[in-house]
């Protein structure tokens, strides 16, 4: 089990969450008229073997999302934060 | 390589057992070879043994990093079928399905294809709708499908639940009666064994990291035992398709997630079919041990370990006592994680790629083990003629961009939810 502290209601089984996968992929811009953006935005990703920066929601907590550093070979989390800025 | 055969057992039975030849030679690699595949699972071993059988290009080696049968094809629930609604899926796995029906004897390998029928429960009206229309389009593919009602599944599957306090009852089926379940390893098996037979080098313990190249083109692969050269290099490496895709400068549309699946304690026959139960993920056969095999849903976050989590084990085991009540007190012994490719649109990706020389095959999700024969023979046509087979049309790179994908499970663009 992964084991997420969140900032807000402490350590709590990963079950709580809900995954909202890579949190590097950035949004392009709502006029960038380039199909090639958009088609990045919504299906290219990284995939690392290693550490992976990605969303959780707390749902049945505090319902906060969450940028989550995990690394994806063993599962250890590095960081957790408030995904707002 | 000498063919079994009842007089081959005969005869090894009379010198003690001693003399049997090994399955396939431990090779070491050459400097080049015409082919390279990389990842000896089954697609990779599939892939070769066609290269050489239909298209007869044997000078062709297969990397392996760890050992045959230690990847996806010894890690999954060995369930075959080929009852899918999209055109292109449908013609591809029903033409695997017909493989699997000479199997044994095209490899001179027993691997056990029991076609003992795959049930998936309906629930309410709508949903046995939608399976009826499924069962329309396979049919109208030349495809066998049959649609029971309630009694009709019962008499069947009497273990089922279909009590008045069942928490979603069972109102109908769909019915496969050519699906059915092989033994895996003996897959991975035979057709290395079939394709060392073509002269085929199958290299264990050989880990490629990275790729050789002339300009843009790419003519061989770094690995742990050195550089071996190629004319064309086939990447078959199911859950690793991003990690070898980046050391090539492939960006591809492939998350890699963990599929969990189970086995019980061994139990005497209760199981006659694959059953997958229509109100969640979940389904089960009974292997030929007597232990029930589960499958469910994937974990649901990137994952490179090779294992799972308890949360995953309590919702196939509520789902497996929602259709099974008769089941609660069996154990489970163990389960066991694979890493897969999980594609936005939970199709495959069978292609030749935009850089000279390399070719993909990879992408399977959770539904590779059905499809090794079609996926050999066709990625074997692929590298072979370098240009796709016609069954793997719609398996192409660009449907992302074109707006083309197989959204078999409707789900949309997010692999986790695949």
């Amino acid at each position: 089990m992964l084991r997420i502290e969140c900032p807000c209601c402490g350590p709590r089984d990963h079950d709580e969450f809900r995954y909202g996968g890579d949190a590097s992929v950035m949004r392009p811009r709502h006029d960038d008229p380039d199909p090639e953006s958009w088609y990045r935005y919504v299906y290219v990703r990284k995939n690392p073997p290693g550490p992976h920066s990605e969303f959780w929601q707390h749902v049945t907590g505090c319902r906060q999302w969450l940028v989550v550093e995990r690394d994806t070979r063993n599962h250890s989390i590095l960081s957790v934060g408030f995904a707002r800025k | 390589m000498s063919r079994y055969s009842a007089f081959s057992i005969f005869r090894n039975g009379l010198s003690g057992q001693k003399n049997w030849q090994r399955a396939w030679r431990a090779a070491e690699p050459k400097p080049a070879y015409d082919v390279i595949i990389v990842g000896g699972g089954g697609h990779g071993l599939a892939t070769a043994f066609y290269l050489a059988e239909n298209h007869g290009i044997r000078n062709v080696a297969v990397l392996e990093k760890g050992y045959i049968g230690g990847g996806n094809v010894g890690r999954n629930t060995t369930v075959i079928r080929s009852n899918y609604l999209l055109d292109g899926n449908t013609q591809f796995y029903e033409f695997s399905v017909k493989l699997w029906e000479g199997l044994s004897q095209a490899l001179n390998f027993n691997v056990m294809f029991s076609q003992r029928g795959q049930i998936v429960t309906a629930h309410s009206a709508d949903q046995l709708d939608t399976f009826s229309h499924r069962a329309n389009v396979m049919r109208l593919n030349g495809i066998d499908a049959d649609i029971l009602d309630r009694d009709e599944v019962r008499r069947l599957v009497p273990y089922l639940d279909f009590s008045d306090t069942a928490r979603f009852p069972i109102h109908g089926a769909i019915l496969q009666g050519r699906a059915g379940t092989a033994r895996h390893d003996a897959v991975a098996w035979g057709y290395a064994r079939a394709a060392d037979g073509h002269g085929v080098d199958i290299i264990q313990n050989c880990e490629v990291t990275g790729f050789v190249r002339d300009g843009d083109r790419i003519v061989g692969v770094e690995t742990s035992k050195g550089r071996i050269g190629a004319g064309k290099v086939g990447l078959a490496v199911a859950g690793h398709t991003s990690v070898l895709g980046q050391k090539a400068g492939l960006e591809l549309p492939i998350e890699s997630h963990v599929l969990q699946a189970f086995v019980t304690e061994p139990l005497k026959p209760l199981v006659d079919h694959v059953v997958a139960y229509g109100a969640d993920h979940f389904y089960v056969s009974q292997s030929d041990k007597g232990g029930l095999v589960f499958g469910g849903n994937l974990d649901g976050y990137n994952s490179y370990a090779q294992r799972g989590n308890l949360g995953i084990v309590r919702e196939v085991a509520e789902a497996a006592i929602a259709l099974m009540p008769c089941i609660s007190r069996v154990r489970l012994l163990r389960h066991w994680g694979g890493v897969m490719d999980m594609t936005p649109d939970a199709s495959p990706i069978i292609c030749p790629t935009p850089i000279d020389g390399l070719y993909l095959n990879g992408g399977w999700c959770y539904g590779g083990f059905k499809a090794t024969p079609a996926s050999g023979w066709c990625f074997a046509h692929t590298l072979a003629t370098g240009k796709p087979h016609p069954l793997i049309a719609a398996y192409g790179l660009d449907r992302f961009r074109t707006g083309h994908t197989l959204d078999e499970a409707g789900a949309g663009p997010a692999a986790w939810l695949q």
